[in-house]
């Protein structure tokens, strides 16, 4: 009798947790219907964002803040993606056994630290030396980019580091002993071997950049314009979100969900893939 | 020649990429001592956001995530005994854990909008019931997920030892998996709190934000990060300097959870 409770207890939680993320989808989905009616797929590829007289009507296109969430990510995996691969390589590679684990509690409590800190250290610290080199105002694509790169960069090293590490020592050794060097046992044996779980953590990764909203908020300039060039401040659909969304009206409100769920259905697809895809099933 | 001489200036490429790495662990870390450390004062602790400190603020932020902790646990651990111990391979388990695991990475932003449509918008008001809400959905798969994979890791001859004493299934799961278990299951739940301890986005339109010390959930809530998102972006100095001190405390008391929770498996590794 108590041990049949507890099934159905256990059935309950785990069907609350399918039907999480299908519920998300029927909200936004249902939310967003007024704009998905008005504006259908023009909505993707325009570019004005204009609340209408008396908060009647207006026309809305989330191509600004969609063009301004793809360019930031672009630009932080860009510069992410080498230095993660360089940091797994140093872990499991060249660094002595004694500053391995260390060093890799560094890199995952990097990883720990909430994204509002590189946010604001990235504004105060972060955005002068940006402005200094390569002009502009200090806050803009350029620098919410590099400081997107810095937050994904532990998570990409964490995850590349332990798909290289699947490599079996047998295999490596095998290039050392007919004469490969370091590197070379890197390119012709590590990398291939585990490719699937570097390219799985590299669309993870660009998977969390796509939607990290506090980080961005901070530093990209929250302002609905075209970029016209890589240092001008535009906005992402995240920020768009965190600063306009709770004050929206009407259809201005059902164009913000219309974003949320671009955001939410791109996001799934680009984590299912890597998750799926590449990174397979853990197995235990 | 050529080739260990490319050898070498990929290895120093990557050591030079692990030393980045950690520069700006520590540049971070300094910065945010230093400025931190500096704005802290004894009224920092003692007075509310409208007074000039964060009492009200940390109080509410362990509120929220107190209470979703206390709802997600349950629902969490229980939904993982159920994929692992009942559901198997089943399909509706596989689709479960699929959608779960993905649910892990979504953006924080979308589950604050979501809750938004169901929980603000229908009453009007921003409440911290809501801010509650939206963190237990970002606990709830990642608590899936490690009581899922811990259980995966209870040798088998535990369950049948618990068969052949004739405990029924329930109880075995209870007394025995769940038990061997338990440090695993322990360390995700640290974890993935002190994840949502530090969560700023779904909160900004959920539980808003209050100047005010106040434990009625059901009107804007106290929260120490999104104080820190409307501080730091204030022109005034002293807005900044406590918007420094807001960061080095959460920080630290993220990274203290960080670091027990990985003391609890210091062995496992």
């Amino acid at each position: 009798m108590r041990g049949r409770l507890f099934r159905d207890f256990s059935l309950f939680s785990a069907t609350l947790a399918f039907f999480l993320l299908v519920g998300i989808f029927a909200v936004l989905f249902t939310y967003a219907q007024e704009s998905l009616h008005t504006f259908g797929f023009d909505f993707l590829y325009t570019e004005i964002w204009e609340p209408g007289e008396d908060d009647e009507g207006g026309i809305f296109g989330g191509y600004i803040p969609i063009l301004g969430t793809l360019m930031s990510t672009l630009i932080a995996m860009i510069l992410a993606t080498p230095i993660a691969m360089g940091i797994a390589i140093f872990l499991t590679e060249i660094a002595h056994a004694k500053i391995v684990k260390p060093f890799s509690i560094a890199i995952e409590l990097l990883a720990a630290i909430p994204s509002i800190i590189y946010g604001m250290w990235g504004l105060f610290y972060f955005a002068p030396i940006v402005q200094s080199l390569f002009g502009g105002n200090g806050v803009g694509l350029l620098t919410a980019g590099i400081v997107l790169a810095i937050m994904v960069i532990p998570f990409m090293a964490a995850i590349t580091r332990d798909s290289m590490n699947t490599t079996p020592d047998v295999l490596k050794e095998s290039a050392y002993a007919i004469g490969a060097t370091k590197f070379e046992v890197i390119k012709d044996v590590v990398m291939p071997y585990s490719k699937g779980g570097i390219i799985g953590s590299i669309i993870l990764s660009l998977g969390r950049a796509l939607g990290e909203t506090m980080a961005v908020a901070f530093l990209i300039g929250s302002v609905m314009t075209l970029p016209g060039k890589i240092t001008d401040p535009t906005t992402s659909i995240p920020v768009l979100l965190a600063n306009n969304f709770a004050e929206a009206q009407d259809l201005e409100m059902s164009s913000m969900y219309y974003l949320a769920l671009i955001l939410f259905l791109v996001s799934f697809i680009v984590i299912a893939l890597a998750k799926f895809y590449f990174l397979g099933r853990k197995k235990y | 020649m050529n080739r260990l001489f490319l050898n070498k200036v990929v290895l120093l490429l990557s050591t030079v990429s692990a030393l980045i790495g950690i520069g700006f662990l520590f540049w971070i870390l300094i910065t945010l001592t230093y400025k931190g450390v500096a704005s802290i004062h004894l009224s920092t602790f003692t007075n509310d956001l409208v007074e000039g400190g964060i009492r009200n603020l940390i109080v509410g932020q362990f509120t929220m995530a107190l209470i979703a902790t206390a709802v997600a646990v349950p629902l969490g651990v229980l939904a993982g005994i159920y994929l692992r111990e009942y559901g198997g391979n089943s399909k509706f388990a596989s689709a479960t854990r699929t959608l779960s695991d993905v649910m892990t990475s979504a953006p924080s932003i979308v589950i604050g909008v979501f809750v938004f449509a169901l929980m603000v918008d229908p009453v009007g008001t921003f409440n911290g019931w809501a801010g509650i809400v939206a963190l237990a959905i970002m606990m709830l798969p990642i608590i899936i997920g490690t009581t899922d994979n811990m259980l995966a890791l209870v040798p088998q001859e535990l369950r049948e030892a618990g068969i052949a004493l004739g405990g029924s299934k329930h109880k075995i799961i209870l007394q025995i998996v769940l038990k061997a278990a338990k440090v695993g299951v322990t360390t995700g739940i640290l974890l993935s709190f002190a994840r949502i301890i530090g969560e700023t986005a779904p909160l900004l339109f959920t539980s808003a934000n209050n100047q005010f010390f106040t434990m009625d959930l059901n009107g804007q809530f106290p929260s120490l990060t999104v104080s820190i998102y409307n501080l730091a972006t204030y022109p005034d100095a002293e807005s900044r300097e406590l918007a420094w001190a807001a960061s080095f405390i959460l920080t630290m008391i993220v990274l203290l959870i960080n670091l027990a929770g990985r003391y609890l498996t210091r062995n496992k590794h």
